[in-house]
């Protein structure tokens, strides 16, 4: 026992003193550093690599899961209480929409010396984040299962509900199917994925006005619906974390999850038998379309405008140590998909390369999509309850969507 | 006491009413005035790692100009709380004129999430205020009959619903009627049917969260109810009891008018808790069978990427009009009875 200890204190020494030689180059004498991120694996990894940099700045870091909440009002706040937020494709609009974040052009000139040109997120010309690391929804499946029933991977929604049916009617799962329906945001994210798959647009060609009650639209419903009732039939109360819990308890054979989970899925805690044969495929498509029923999504960072320069200098130059980091992508391969060169993709990084390949669309990053995400949550919940039919629920998303997008001054 | 006193007592706790309570209320009422200016938006080309697209965003010159000019942003009248999102007018006359019976138009209606929202929060009110009123009662009223030795731990067990955090109750009952906690399990056995959800049905959530509700509200109503108790004079139940008066004849007659003004005070308290339900739809993810006016603001605030100010304004106004609407027959009753005692 005591000599266990004295090695983990004997490695944490070497860490520190082999982590200050080798960050020592970054050099930063002033300024503070403020971080809000989401809370996951990945990003604390990304947070530490970039704090390792510090030197003698100010370094403080807010990781929450609320962090959507927190970032509008922290960042309008002038100075700005964080210099810097960790953003996706969704969580930036709300930020360009109230002009709350900086061009990066001349920070990425100076400073951002081995980010890759595909990392930057440029808008009107204008670099407004550094992403470096990509995220999907994909299928996850139990080889042991399928393999004992005959049943190919699917590759198709169709597939997944077939397959899903036969391992009903052989008796060893009553709900093989889970994804993240809990109505709300989660809900929203499958229909807007399912939505994608058919082909679907969102609205009308360069305007905000709804497009969704149509024939593609009641396509994705009708087979969102199918999957429902494959699954767990407290559906709408579970998240990623629930249905992760589902799958973890063996009750799952098929599941559409975040790539950005596997790595707790795959890890050595649970019954080894499951996690020995979980595996991950690409994300599915439907109704006979090439492009994958998925969406693609980036995580990367943003400096906020109302903050000095030296803090948004500072800033950057630890964020973008992190951001073109080998050592980190090499040493956290199996956390994330990192978009940052030397990157070796792991057995879990398959379902986001499979998606990238298979030419998955990124989710939709226009600045009224949050009103649409937000009506689709609530509204869809009574078509999958049965109290409604798919048309009038499609027609209850675009009313409320309407109303919001009104108030907000979009229509 | 004289006005006088009674004015320089009161006055710290009045003013710090209208700094914290007052103020706010007026904020949030010209708040829900306003919408936002009109958005203008122009094309550009957007870039990521997964490629480039043309697409819309927010023209900040010119929005910021327009912003400058006027903060609050654009007047709106009631047209926040008329748009289909609150009372939605205009959708009600053209739901009258076009459905063919009134069942239709019922169900038209309670589909708009306001008026959904606001059945369900007043389904709620009316099934435990009573309810709660009634079980504190009758918990005050056997506890009152308990020999004093075992008193004590049976009071700190009957108000330790109230104790625990309502989040956390919730919680702890959501994950028992879970279908693989012990009641939701239990259920489907007894009810031999392996399909049975207390959380998918729209009517088992309800009953749910209101007998939720009972249990959590009910200590409080216990707690007054037995204080009151205490304050019962001995001697009219004791000539009630030579009388020969049954047990229940001497709480009729005797103990409930005695208490009657706490009663009182209890219904006021838990009609206004209780018309601001919240917590159990967080507690029990019930979001999606069941939304208060409470839960429709939160959901306003934070669940949308971009935050609603003129609706959660709106809503809020309106739950405190009905609040005020549903303390009136109470409050004007109290009134009366102070005027005839005086």
């Amino acid at each position: 026992m005591r000599e266990t200890n004295m090695k983990k204190i004997l490695i944490s020494l070497l860490f520190l003193l082999f982590g200050t030689s080798v960050y020592a180059d970054c050099n930063i004498k002033s300024g503070s550093i403020n971080i809000l991120a989401n809370d996951f694996p990945a990003l604390r990894t990304f947070v530490e690599t970039a704090k390792g940099c510090k030197g003698s700045a100010d370094f403080k870091v807010t990781h929450s899961s609320e962090h959507n909440k927190i970032a509008v009002p922290a960042l309008t706040a002038n100075p700005s209480e964080f210099s810097a937020r960790i953003a996706a494709n969704s969580s930036i609009v709300p930020l360009m929409n109230q002009d709350l974040i900086r061009p990066l052009d001349d920070l990425v000139k100076k400073y951002g010396k081995g980010i890759q040109d595909s990392q930057l997120i440029t808008i009107d010309g204008k670099i407004m984040a550094v992403a470096f690391m990509a995220n999907t929804q994909h299928l996850y499946y139990r080889e042991d299962v399928l393999k004992e029933l005959g049943i190919a991977i699917p590759k198709t929604y169709e597939e997944v509900v077939a397959a899903s049916e036969k391992i009903r009617a052989s008796g060893k799962m009553q709900y093989p199917y889970a994804a993240a329906y809990k109505a709300g945001w989660n809900l929203a994210e499958e229909f807007v994925n399912m939505y994608i798959g058919h082909g679907g647009e969102f609205f009308k060609a360069g305007t905000a006005q709804p497009s969704i009650n149509n024939a593609k639209g009641v396509a994705t419903l009708n087979m969102l619906k199918k999957l429902a009732g494959l699954s767990n039939p407290d559906y709408l109360t579970h998240d990623s974390e629930a249905i992760k819990v589902e799958w973890e308890s063996g009750n799952v054979a098929l599941m559409t999850l975040w790539a950005s989970r596997s790595g707790t899925l795959l890890d050595d805690d649970g019954d080894a038998k499951i996690t020995a044969a979980t595996k991950l495929t690409g994300p599915a498509t439907v109704a006979g379309g090439n492009i994958p029923a998925a969406t693609l999504w980036w995580d990367g960072f943003t400096l906020a405008k109302n903050r000095s320069d030296a803090d948004a200098e500072a800033t950057f130059r630890a964020l973008a140590h992190a951001a073109a980091n080998k050592k980190m992508v090499a040493d956290a391969a199996d956390q994330a998909v990192w978009l940052i060169e030397g990157f070796k993709p792991g057995p879990k990084s398959i379902g986001v390369i499979e998606a990238v390949k298979m030419k998955a669309k990124p989710y939709p990053m226009l600045p009224q999509m949050g009103l649409m995400h937000g009506a689709l949550g609530s509204e869809i919940v009574e078509f999958l309850q049965g109290k409604e039919s798919a048309e009038q629920a499609l027609k209850d998303v675009e009313a409320a969507y309407m109303s919001k997008a009104k108030e907000q001054g979009f229509l | 006491m004289p006005n006088k006193t009674f004015f320089w007592f009161f006055l710290p706790t009045g003013l710090a009413m209208i700094l914290f309570i007052g103020l706010p209320i007026i904020s949030t009422g010209i708040q829900s005035f306003y919408a936002q200016h009109d958005q203008v938006v122009k094309e550009v080309k957007k870039c990521d790692p997964f490629g480039c697209t043309v697409s819309i965003v927010v023209d900040q010159e010119k929005t910021s100009k327009i912003r400058e000019e006027k903060p609050l942003g654009k007047f709106n009248g009631f047209g926040t709380y008329v748009d289909r999102n609150h009372l939605a007018i205009e959708e009600i006359g053209k739901f009258w004129n076009e459905t063919n019976s009134f069942g239709e138009f019922v169900d038209q209606v309670t589909n708009l999430p306001f008026y959904k929202a606001l059945i369900f929060t007043l389904t709620y009110c009316l099934f435990v205020t009573p309810n709660v009123l009634l079980l504190g009662f009758i918990i005050a009223l056997s506890l009152n009959a308990v020999t004093r030795r075992i008193r004590g731990p049976l009071i700190f067990g009957t108000i330790l619903p109230m104790i625990v955090t309502p989040l956390v109750g919730s919680l702890v009952l959501f994950w028992m009627i879970d279908a693989e906690g012990i009641i939701g399990a239990s259920l489907q056995m007894l009810m031999d049917d392996p399909y049975l959800s207390l959380k998918s049905s729209k009517t088992l959530t309800w009953i749910t969260i209101i007998i939720y509700g009972i249990w959590h509200h009910s200590p409080f109503a216990f707690v007054v109810f037995y204080a009151a108790l205490q304050t019962v004079p001995q001697e009219p139940v004791e000539a009630a009891i030579i009388d020969g008066a049954s047990r229940w004849q001497r709480v009729r007659h005797i103990v409930l008018p005695h208490i009657y003004p706490v009663v009182t005070f209890v219904a006021l308290i838990s009609l206004m808790d209780n018309f601001r339900v919240f917590e159990p739809i967080i507690g029990f993810s019930a979001e999606g069978s069941a939304q208060s006016l409470s839960w429709l603001i939160y959901d306003n605030l934070v669940n949308e990427e971009v935050i609603l100010f003129g609706s959660a304004a709106a809503t809020s106004m309106m739950t405190i009009v009905g609040i005020a609407i549903l303390l009136a027959p109470v409050l004007i009753r109290t009134w009366k009875e102070f005027r005839t005692a005086r």
